[in-house]
């Protein structure tokens, strides 16, 4: 069930993209339209953190490409925001809330320059957005781990971007917070924004999401939620890999082996 | 006066130590930082023998790009070579520290450089070479003047590049996902560390240098949890140990250098004692069933 | 030279036959315990408590003002011990990470060592001369009964590792399924951490605390690149290590202002970039080689496959090829193709006629493997990736010279030997 739509957003081409030398992803190819809340869904080691660092450049595709605003991602950083795992980072670094959102107001032309009391302004806006301003200068050593994962929420809240890349940002908050943070990203999206979420989740996915990316090292489905929700969709998402293409993986990675001629 | 001017330049040396330390510390990279400061050695002898000084400019340089080329090295053994990256460290600065001491002995008759200078330093010489400049500097030690220059560099580099270096330290995946180049300021950061290093180095030789750059950085982050707060703290507890280093060696009638980590030493364990006593203290408060509701 | 070569390896110098044993001896046990350090992703404790031990090797001459080797060792031992104690200590109990606890008890440890030992030597203590001699090292110069010592502990060293093998290999590889097992863990962490602390103390004769770290680290990586076999890698780790301390030590009797250790961490360091450039295994030398040559054969299957694909064109009216029609087809050099076909001549994959090149019939068989490989893994993508058929052209190219018989058979079995492929090509198989 793959849904190719006029006019995307992000165009995900023919991606194959290896971790280690051994292929994670296989043949990636789908496209997104503006405006949409998407799910990127999968079980455990099916590669959707891979397949959102790799629309972000983080990691280096074996073959195929990107387009983001029918352009290479290099050349539109600013108009993408990225929310890392929260895991990503150590959370003893001395800083507060306040100094990790105001990273999103980084601009390449005056890295220089102090941030502006209007970047402070768009900090403090954004921290209030998920509920956080009484936390700004609170240390983030501090801060309970759903706290800290609406820090990095609101770090890309204060980019100020159209199109925002989310790595689990439900993974460690409570309940409540989910359905507040899901309200926020819902908004967003009517506003016109573009937003991608890697979720864990399948029970609450087909609740949350407006279009379905499901994964599993090759890619399953990319469709409007509703279509997603059959069982042979499911089925193939979670019923294990494909076996020829497991083997295929371990020859490549065994005798090195170039995917790309 | 000679006390003045040899606290002076550890204090200096300290001060350059301990922004840059910080940056190591929290990177979680402070062994590239004693790699980088054993591997200038063969640096400074080969730049020493062609020129024969320590303080051109051209020294400087040279010997700076060895610090470079050991950070290049180590990368290359840890990405290309696939060697794991503490290994990669402790092969890289022994080969090249070795290099370094072979050369000593084999020169030793042309360089008035010893391995006694290489393992900690002649600071307590700083006072008697005065600067050779023609102009009113001259009647101070060359010394001072280089590492006031430098501290002065480090602060206005610190200073103009603190976002980038911040960003580069905590999340340097959203750093590279917003388009700062990572590595670009990693290796200005290891330029720095390894000028550093190369002007460090007649005062407290090429080992005791990293308890400058590690110890007060460590000592400061115990401590606070706002980065200009470490930084501040870090020079405030290189400078204490300098002073207190001095007399402490000046009563023993040993190495300065060492005293001073010794002091640095002893100001971690202080702190480091401190913040466990009041962070049980802490707990009670929290596992407080009244207070925690 | 050579004469001192001769003298060197005749052992008429009972001296000579002595400190080559005791270089031996040394080498081995610090490669092996070093092997179980690198293993373990601890490889830079060895480079804490080297430079560790100084302080102890002082205090203890202080106390005992003898430089009885076992005096200084007991001392060297104990401080060693403390060393890995504090950084263990650090890490739990605060949020330091590992490398600044390592730097800062480092540091601060031999800044110690470096207080003290300068203390001494200004003290105008007769008997202090050879203290420096821990900082780099210098086997050569050694008393015999030094050497026994040494060497002692190096055999102790070894028989301790033969007999406690396999819980030590446990532990370094998965402590957690150790664990599991009911293992004596902790004790055997801490045998571990005394015989680190033992090849140091004892290390540090021949190459000093600064450069201890080499001993430990260097001969294990060299090892790793040779073999994966954890028994060979400790013996051969051994034997690199054993044979530079041979030469380093050599190097200092034919020179004696020459420090030992720094030229062991040489030549070590020289000796295991020849095993990291050139493993048969794993040298990163010979991957480029067999990049190079993997390319090549790309590019052979690739020309034949073009023939192929141009007499399918014309129905297998037309055979053969001149140089302009294959560049026409196919997107590459004319002098990369050239080659190419020189080198598939040699094979006896093609012939040359006049101008023209025809596939013989070896070449045809592979050229029709690469077309029928290349159209499977195309029917492959779109039924079971569900790709869109213009998008499974570029995969296919390189997924034709990676799939080997097996895996083609494999493929023909669940693809069910299709006749067509998305482009409606047909699937040429071998027994058509």
């Amino acid at each position: 069930m793959i849904k190719q739509v006029p006019n995307p957003l992000i165009e995900v081409h023919d991606l194959t993209v290896s971790y280690h030398t051994k292929p994670v992803l296989w043949n990636i190819d789908f496209s997104i339209s503006k405006g949409q809340l998407v799910g990127i869904i999968g079980p455990n080691g099916a590669g959707k953190s891979t397949l959102l660092k790799s629309i972000m450049g983080l990691i280096e595709p074996q073959s195929g490409y990107v387009k983001i605003f029918d352009k290479n991602i290099d050349e539109i950083r600013d108009r993408v925001s990225y929310v890392p795992q929260r895991e990503s980072v150590d959370w003893d670094f001395p800083a507060s809330a306040l100094d990790v959102v105001l990273m999103g107001r980084y601009s390449r032309k005056s890295w220089f320059k102090r941030y502006t009391k209007l970047d402070r302004e768009i900090a403090f806006e954004s921290l209030d957005k998920v509920n956080m301003k009484a936390f700004a200068n609170r240390q983030i050593s501090q801060l309970s781990g759903g706290q800290q994962q609406r820090v990095f929420l609101a770090r890309a809240l204060a980019q100020q971007t159209e199109l925002y890349l989310m790595d689990e940002p439900f993974a460690g908050v409570d309940a409540s917070t989910e359905e507040s943070i899901l309200q926020l990203l819902i908004k967003m999206t009517k506003e016109g924004k573009t937003i991608l979420v890697v979720h864990h989740d399948l029970q609450t996915a087909f609740k949350y999401f407006d279009w379905m990316v499901m994964l599993n090292t090759s890619l399953i489905a990319s469709c409007p939620s509703a279509d997603a929700m059959t069982e042979e969709v499911i089925q193939n998402t979670y019923g294990g890999k494909l076996p020829l293409l497991s083997t295929i993986s371990n020859l490549i990675k065994q005798k090195n082996l170039p995917i790309r001629e | 006066m000679n006390a003045f001017w040899i606290i002076l330049t550890a204090s200096l040396v300290s001060i350059c130590c301990g922004i840059l330390g910080c940056f190591l510390v929290l990177r979680k990279i402070s062994m590239i930082g004693d790699a980088i400061s054993h591997s200038v050695l063969p640096g400074i002898v080969i730049a020493f023998l062609i020129s024969g000084s320590l303080s051109s400019v051209l020294v400087i340089i040279g010997a700076s790009l060895m610090g470079l080329i050991c950070t290049f090295l180590i990368e290359f053994f840890h990405r290309t070579v696939k060697i794991q990256s503490d290994a990669a460290i402790g092969m890289v600065f022994t080969f090249l520290f070795a290099v370094g001491v072979i050369l000593i002995t084999a020169y030793t008759g042309n360089i008035d450089l010893d391995v006694d200078c290489v393992l900690h330093g002649e600071i307590a010489y700083v006072p008697l070479d005065l600067a050779e400049t023609g102009t009113f500097l001259d009647s101070f030690p060359t010394q001072p003047i280089i590492l006031s220059i430098l501290s002065l560099l480090i602060l206005i580099f610190v200073f103009i590049g603190y976002k980038p270096l911040f960003l580069t330290s905590f999340d340097p995946e959203y750093a590279i996902a917003i388009g700062i180049s990572t590595s670009l300021w990693h290796y200005l950061l290891m330029a720095a560390v390894s000028v550093t290093t190369v002007l460090s180095f007649e005062s407290v030789g090429a080992i005791l240098v990293v308890a400058f750059l590690i110890v007060p950085a460590s000592t400061a982050y115990l401590l606070t949890d706002k980065l200009k707060l470490m930084i501040l703290l870090s020079c405030v507890f290189g400078i204490l140990s300098s002073i207190l280093g001095y007399y402490l060696a000046a009563y023993l009638d040993g190495s300065i250098a060492g005293a001073i980590s010794v002091m640095m030493g002893i100001n971690f364990a202080i702190v480091f004692a401190y913040t466990k006593i009041s962070s049980k203290k802490l707990q009670k408060i929290k596992s407080d069933p009244a207070l925690n509701s | 030279m050579l004469e001192t070569l001769k003298e060197f390896f005749s052992f008429t110098d009972a001296n000579v036959t002595f400190v080559m044993i005791g270089s031996i001896l040394i080498g081995a046990s610090s490669a092996v315990v070093g092997c179980f350090s690198v293993l373990r992703k601890r490889a830079l404790i060895g480079d804490v408590i080297s430079h560790s031990v100084l302080p102890g090797i002082c205090i203890a001459f202080l106390l005992f003002n003898s430089k009885n080797p076992f005096v200084l060792l007991g001392g060297a031992f104990l401080s060693g011990w403390l060393s890995i104690i504090w950084v263990d200590y650090i890490e739990r109990n605060s949020n330091i990470k590992s490398d600044a606890a390592i730097g800062i008890v480092l540091s601060v440890f031999f800044g110690a060592g470096i207080l003290i030992l300068t203390v001494i030597q200004h003290s105008g203590n007769a008997a202090q001369s050879g203290l420096d001699h821990f900082i780099f090292g210098n086997i050569a110069s050694m008393l015999r009964q030094d050497l026994y010592v040494l060497s002692g502990m190096s055999l102790f060293l070894l028989i301790i590792i033969l007999l406690f093998y396999k819980p030590f290999v446990y532990i370094s590889f998965d402590r957690n399924y150790a664990v599991s097992l009911g293992m004596p863990v902790r004790f055997y962490d801490f045998m571990l951490s005394s015989i680190t602390v033992l090849a140091v103390t004892v290390g540090i004769q021949a190459v000093g605390v600064v450069l201890m770290s080499a001993l430990l680290i260097t001969p294990a990586v060299a090892a790793r690149f040779l073999t994966s076999k954890l028994n060979y890698m400790l013996l051969i780790a051994a034997l690199i290590s054993s044979v530079c301390c041979i030469i380093g030590t050599f190097i200092s009797y034919t020179a004696p202002s020459m420090p030992t250790g720094p030229w062991i961490i040489v030549v070590l360091m020289l000796l295991s970039m020849l095993a990291v450039f050139f493993s048969p295994s794993r040298g990163i030398l010979i991957n480029k080689w067999r990049q190079q040559k993997n390319y090549r054969k790309i590019l052979e299957e690739n020309v034949l496959k073009l023939l192929f694909q141009l007499c399918e064109k014309t129905g297998f009216k037309e055979q053969e090829w001149n140089i302009s029609q294959m560049l026409d087809k196919r997107n590459m050099g004319e002098q990369q193709l050239k080659q190419t076909l020189r080198r598939l001549e040699k094979k006896g994959l093609v012939e040359k006629k006049s101008a023209e090149w025809t596939a013989t019939v070896n070449g045809v068989i592979i050229g029709k493997r690469m077309v029928r490989l290349h159209r499977l893994w195309e029917v492959y993508l779109t039924q079971y990736l569900k790709l869109p058929s213009d998008h499974v052209h570029e995969t296919a190219e390189a997924m034709e010279h990676i799939l080997n018989p097996e895996l083609e058979a494999q493929l023909e079995t669940i693809l069910n030997k299709p006749e067509f492929d998305p482009h409606n090509s047909k699937i040429p198989y071998q027994d058509e």
